[in-house]
C-alpha cells in the first residue's frame, strides 16, 4: 500500500484530487463520513429529546415570546454562506491554489465566529428574560440541543484555523489535503444541523 | 529504500503502552476484558452466595445493590465488549488479508479509552461511592434526588469507554470496506468478519444514543438540568427510551460476533464449507437491521399502549426468523461432516441448543400480555443469561480456544480445556435453568433476600451451587493459561486444518502479518488452495519493503486526560477539607485541565505527521516476531 503513497508525500506531481491520492486519505474521508453518521444519531437523539420536552416551559417565557426571528435568520444566513465558502476552499484545493484555500477557509472561520457571536448575544438576551438552563425541562433541552451545535461550531472554527496554520507551514500535500476535505465535510454537517435547528426549534416554536 | 526515517522503536512495557499493532491491541483487550470478566464473575458469586438461602445476612442490602449494578455494568461494557474487540483486533485484519487496520492510532486510542473508563467505574469501590441503581440506571432512582454519588462513576466511566467503542467501530468499518486483499470480495469474507462488520455498524448507530442519554443524566446530576425531573416538566420514560434505543442494538452488538465465531469453528471442525453462506450473511444483516426496531419490548409495562406494544411484539418475534436460519445452517454444516470435538468445537456445538433455549424464552417475553407476568422476575434473568452466557460467553470461549494459538503461538491444553468446558457448561445450566421456574413462581429480580417457605429455597440453592461450579471451571481455565504459557512457543501456523487466511501465516504472525498480500480465489480462501494441492496462498505482489506506522504514547495520555477530566466534573461540587483542592475542583480547573490534555494531544497528533518506518525484505523473517 505504502511504497506508492510514500513517494507522493515527498514532492513530485500533486494529483488532481490530492485528498483521494493515498489509501490513508481515502480511509480518513470514509471514516469521517461514518463518524458523521454517528453524529447524525447524536443530534437526532437531542432533537427527539427537545421535541418531547418543548412544551414543558412551566412559568418560564414561552417559545413564541422568546425567539427573535431576525437574529436567528441572520445567523442562518451567515452559517449557510460559510458552507458555500468552504466549498470554494475545496475547489481552490482541486486547482492546487493554496492562497485560494487560505482565503476561503479564512472567510469560513470569520463567518463561524460571527455566528458564534450572535449565538452568545442571543443566549445572554434569553437569560436576561428568565430563560435559564435550570429553569424547566424545556429550557434544559433547548440549551443542550442548541449548545451542542454551538460547541460543534466552536470546535470547527478552532480546527479549521489550525488546518490553515498547517497549510501555510507544510503547503498542500497528499497528507494535508484530506484534512482540509474532512474539515469541510464537518462544516457542512454542522450547517445542516443548523438548518434543522432553525426549522424545528425556531420556526416551529414561533408557529406552534 | 531511498528515504529511511529514523524511528524510535520501544521495547518492553513501553512497547505495550505505545503499540498501534492490532495484534498487540487485541491481546491488551483480551487481558483487560478478561480481568474485568473475573471481577464481574466474583461479583456474581457474591450475589449468589447471598441468595443461597432465605434471609441470609452475608451481605447488607446496600452492598447487594452495588454488586448487582456493578456485575451487570462490568460484564456488558467492560468484559463482553472488550473481549469481542479482542477477537476483532486479533483476527479480522488477518481474515481479510490486511497488514493492519485502517486507523492504527485510533485503534490504540479506543483501547485506552475503554480501559480508563473501566478503571474509573471500578475505582468507585475504593472510593466507597459505588453505582447502585442497576445497570440500566433508570431515573429517578439514578437521578440527583435518589441516586448515590456512585452513579457519577457509572455516567463518566461509560461515557469515556463509549467514545472508545464508537471510534473502534468506525475503525473496523473502514478496515473492512477499504483494506481487503485482492480478490476478497464482500461475499468471500469469512463469517466472523461479516459479523464484526455488521456489529461495527450497529455500534456506530447505537452508541450515540447512550452518549446523549448519559450527557442528559450527567447534566441533571451535576448541573441542575431537568430532563428527568417530573416536577420541572421532565420525563422519566425518556431515559428508558434513550437507554433501550441503544440497549437493544447493544444486545446484537454482543451476540453477532459470537454467531461469527461459531460459524468459523463449526465449519472448521466439521471440515465442511459453512452451509448456506449467503443466507448466513443475509440473516446477519437482517438481525442487525431489526435490532433497531424492537427497543420498546423492554418497556411493555411502561404503558405505551396496546398499539405500540403489538408492533414492538411483532417486530421482536420477526427476529426469530433470521436467527432460526442461522441455527439450521449450523446444524446442516455439522450434518455429515467429519466432526472433531476439540474444546473449541465443544463450546461451539453446545452453544447451539443453549442459545435456542434463550431464543425461545425471548419469543415468550415478546408476547406483550404474557410479558406483564414475566416482567421483573427471575424468568427475565434466566432468559438474558441464556443468551449472554449461553450465547455470547460460550462463543467467546470457543474463540479463545480456537484463536489462542494464532494470538500467542501456543495451543491451549485440550484436556484441561475439556474439564473447563464441562464444569462451566454444567454449572451454567445448573445456575440458570432453574431460574426460569423461580421466575414463574413469582420470585422478583434484584431483591437482596427473600422469605423461606415460598417454594424458592431449593431453586436458589441449586442456582448458587451452579454458580460456584462455573467459578471452579474458570479457575481450571486460568490454570490452563498458566501451564500453556510455560510451554515453548511452537504452535504450527495451521493447527486446526483451517479454511481462512489467518491460518496461512505463522503463529503468532509477524508484525506486518503478510509478507506478500495474498490473492484470494474464493470463499474459504486457504481451503481453496488446499483443495488445489497447494500449501500456501498465491501472492498478489512481489516481496518488497513494507511500510509500518510508528507507535505512540499519545493514546494513553489522551485517555488519562479524559479520566482526570471525569473526576474533575464529578467532584466539582464536593466539599474538600483542603482549600487548594477545593478551589481547583470548584472552578472546574481539574475538569477543564483534563479535557485540555486530551485536546492538546489531538493537536500534537494533527501537526506531527507520522512518517512510520519500513521493514526491508531482508528483515522479514518467516517466523513471526516473538511476543
Amino acid at each position: 500500500m505504502s511504497a506508492v503513497d510514500h513517494s507522493h508525500a515527498h514532492g513530485g506531481q500533486l494529483p488532481a484530487e490530492p485528498e483521494n491520492a493515498t489509501l490513508e486519505g481515502r480511509n480518513k474521508i470514509l471514516g469521517f463520513w461514518l463518524f458523521l453518521g454517528g453524529e447524525t444519531v447524536l443530534f437526532g437523539t437531542l432533537f427527539a429529546t427537545f421535541l418531547a420536552l418543548r412544551g414543558q416551559v412551566l412559568d418560564g417565557p414561552t417559545e413564541a415570546h422568546l425567539y427573535k426571528l431576525v437574529t436567528v435568520a441572520l445567523a442562518t444566513f451567515i452559517l449557510l454562506t460559510s458552507s458555500m465558502t468552504s466549498v470554494l476552499a475545496i475547489q481552490a484545493m482541486h486547482r492546487h491554489d493554496t492562497k485560494g484555500i487560505q482565503l476561503w477557509l479564512g472567510i469560513t472561520v470569520a463567518l463561524g465566529f460571527a455566528f458564534l457571536g450572535l449565538e452568545v448575544y442571543e443566549f445572554f438576551e434569553y437569560i436576561h428574560e428568565g430563560h435559564v438552563f435550570t429553569g424547566s425541562a424545556y429550557s434544559s433541552a433547548f440549551y443542550t440541543l442548541v449548545g451542542f451545535h454551538g460547541a460543534h461550531v466552536l470546535f470547527g472554527v478552532i480546527w479549521i484555523s489550525m488546518i490553515m496554520a498547517q497549510i501555510s507551514k507544510k503547503g498542500l500535500t497528499v497528507v494535508t489535503a484530506p484534512k482540509v476535505y474532512v474539515a469541510a465535510l464537518y462544516w457542512h454537517f454542522v450547517d445542516l444541523v443548523w438548518v434543522f435547528i432553525f426549522t424545528v426549534v425556531y420556526l416551529m416554536g414561533k408557529v406552534g | 529504500m531511498a528515504h529511511a526515517h529514523p524511528v524510535k522503536r520501544y521495547r518492553g512495557i513501553m512497547d505495550w503502552l505505545t503499540t498501534v499493532d492490532h495484534k498487540k491491541i487485541g491481546i491488551l483487550y483480551l487481558i483487560a476484558g478478561g480481568f474485568f470478566f473475573l471481577i464481574g464473575g466474583l461479583e456474581a458469586i457474591l450475589i449468589r452466595i447471598q441468595l443461597i438461602a432465605p434471609e441470609m445476612n452475608f451481605l447488607p442490602a446496600h452492598t447487594f445493590n452495588e454488586l448487582l449494578t456493578m456485575h451487570g455494568t462490568t460484564m456488558i461494557f467492560f468484559a463482553a465488549m472488550p473481549l469481542i474487540f479482542a477477537f476483532m483486533n486479533a483476527v479480522l485484519p488477518l481474515q481479510i488479508g490486511a497488514r493492519d487496520v485502517a486507523f492504527p492510532f485510533v485503534n490504540a486510542l479506543g483501547f485506552w479509552l475503554f480501559f480508563f473508563g473501566g478503571l474509573m467505574l471500578n475505582i468507585s469501590w475504593l472510593i466507597g461511592a459505588v453505582p447502585d441503581a442497576g445497570w440500566t440506571a433508570y431515573v429517578p432512582l439514578s437521578g440527583p434526588d435518589y441516586g448515590s454519588g456512585g452513579v457519577n462513576f457509572y455516567v463518566m466511566g461509560l461515557q469515556i469507554a463509549g467514545i472508545g467503542t464508537l471510534i473502534g467501530g468506525i475503525n473496523f468499518l473502514v478496515t473492512v470496506i477499504n483494506m481487503r486483499a485482492p480478490g476478497m470480495t464482500y461475499m468471500r469474507m469469512p463469517l466472523f468478519t461479516w459479523a464484526s462488520f455488521i456489529t461495527s455498524a450497529l455500534i456506530l448507530f447505537a452508541f450515540p444514543a447512550i452518549t446523549v442519554g448519559l450527557v442528559l443524566l450527567m447534566f441533571d446530576r451535576l448541573f441542575g438540568a431537568n430532563f428527568f425531573d417530573p416536577a420541572m416538566g421532565g420525563n422519566v420514560v425518556l431515559w428508558q427510551h434513550l437507554f433501550w434505543i441503544f440497549g437493544h442494538p447493544e444486545v446484537y452488538i454482543l451476540i453477532l460476533p459470537a454467531f461469527g465465531i461459531i460459524s468459523e469453528v463449526v465449519s472448521t471442525f466439521s471440515s465442511k464449507r459453512l452451509f448456506g453462506y449467503s443466507s448466513m450473511v443475509f440473516a446477519t444483516i437482517l438481525i442487525g437491521f431489526l435490532g433497531f426496531m424492537v427497543w420498546a419490548h423492554h418497556m411493555f409495562t411502561t404503558g405505551l399502549g396496546p398499539v405500540a406494544n403489538s408492533l414492538f411484539a411483532i417486530a421482536t418475534m420477526l427476529i426469530a426468523v433470521p436467527t432460526g436460519i442461522k441455527i439450521f445452517n449450523w446444524i446442516f454444516t455439522l450434518w455429515g461432516g467429519h466432526i472433531r470435538f476439540s474444546t473449541a468445537n465443544l463450546f461451539a456445538v453446545s452453544f447451539i441448543p443453549t442459545f435456542v433455549m434463550g431464543g425461545v424464552t425471548g419469543v415468550m417475553l415478546a408476547v406483550a400480555p404474557a410479558n406483564f407476568q414475566f416482567h421483573d422476575t427471575y424468568f427475565v434473568v434466566a432468559h438474558f443469561h441464556y443468551v449472554i452466557v449461553g450465547g455470547l460467553v460460550l462463543g467467546l470461549f470457543s474463540g479463545v480456544f480456537y484463536w489462542w494459538p494464532k494470538m500467542f503461538g501456543r495451543v491451549l491444553d485440550e484436556k484441561l480445556g475439556k474439564w473447563f468446558f464441562w464444569l462451566f457448561f454444567v454449572g451454567f445450566h445448573l445456575t440458570f435453568f432453574i431460574q426460569h421456574f423461580l421466575g414463574l413462581q413469582g420470585m422478583p429480580r434484584r431483591v437482596f433476600t427473600y422469605l423461606g417457605g415460598q417454594g424458592w429455597d431449593t431453586g436458589n440453592f441449586v442456582s448458587t451451587v451452579g454458580a460456584l461450579l462455573m467459578g471452579v471451571g474458570t479457575i481450571v481455565f486460568l490454570v490452563n493459561i498458566v501451564i500453556t504459557s510455560r510451554k515453548p512457543q511452537d504452535a504450527p501456523a495451521d493447527p486446526w486444518d483451517g479454511r481462512t487466511l489467518e491460518w496461512t501465516i505463522p503463529s503468532p504472525p509477524p508484525e506486518y502479518n503478510f509478507k506478500q498480500t495474498p490473492l484470494v480465489r474464493g470463499l474459504d480462501a486457504f481451503w481453496v488452495e488446499k483443495v488445489d494441492g497447494r500449501k500456501e496462498m498465491t501472492p498478489a505482489e512481489p516481496v518488497g519493503s513494507i511500510h509500518m506506522p510508528s507507535g505512540s504514547i499519545l493514546p494513553i495520555i489522551m485517555s488519562i486526560g479524559l479520566f482526570i477530566g471525569g473526576f474533575g466534573f464529578m467532584y466539582a461540587n464536593n466539599p474538600f477539607d483542603n482549600t487548594i483542592i477545593s478551589f481547583l475542583f470548584e472552578n472546574y480547573i481539574i475538569a477543564i485541565g483534563g479535557v485540555g490534555i486530551t485536546l492538546f494531544c489531538m493537536y500534537l497528533r494533527s501537526v506531527n505527521d507520522d512518517p512510520g518506518f519500513h521493514i526491508e525484505p531482508e528483515d522479514q523473517v518467516e517466523k513471526g516476531a516473538k511476543l
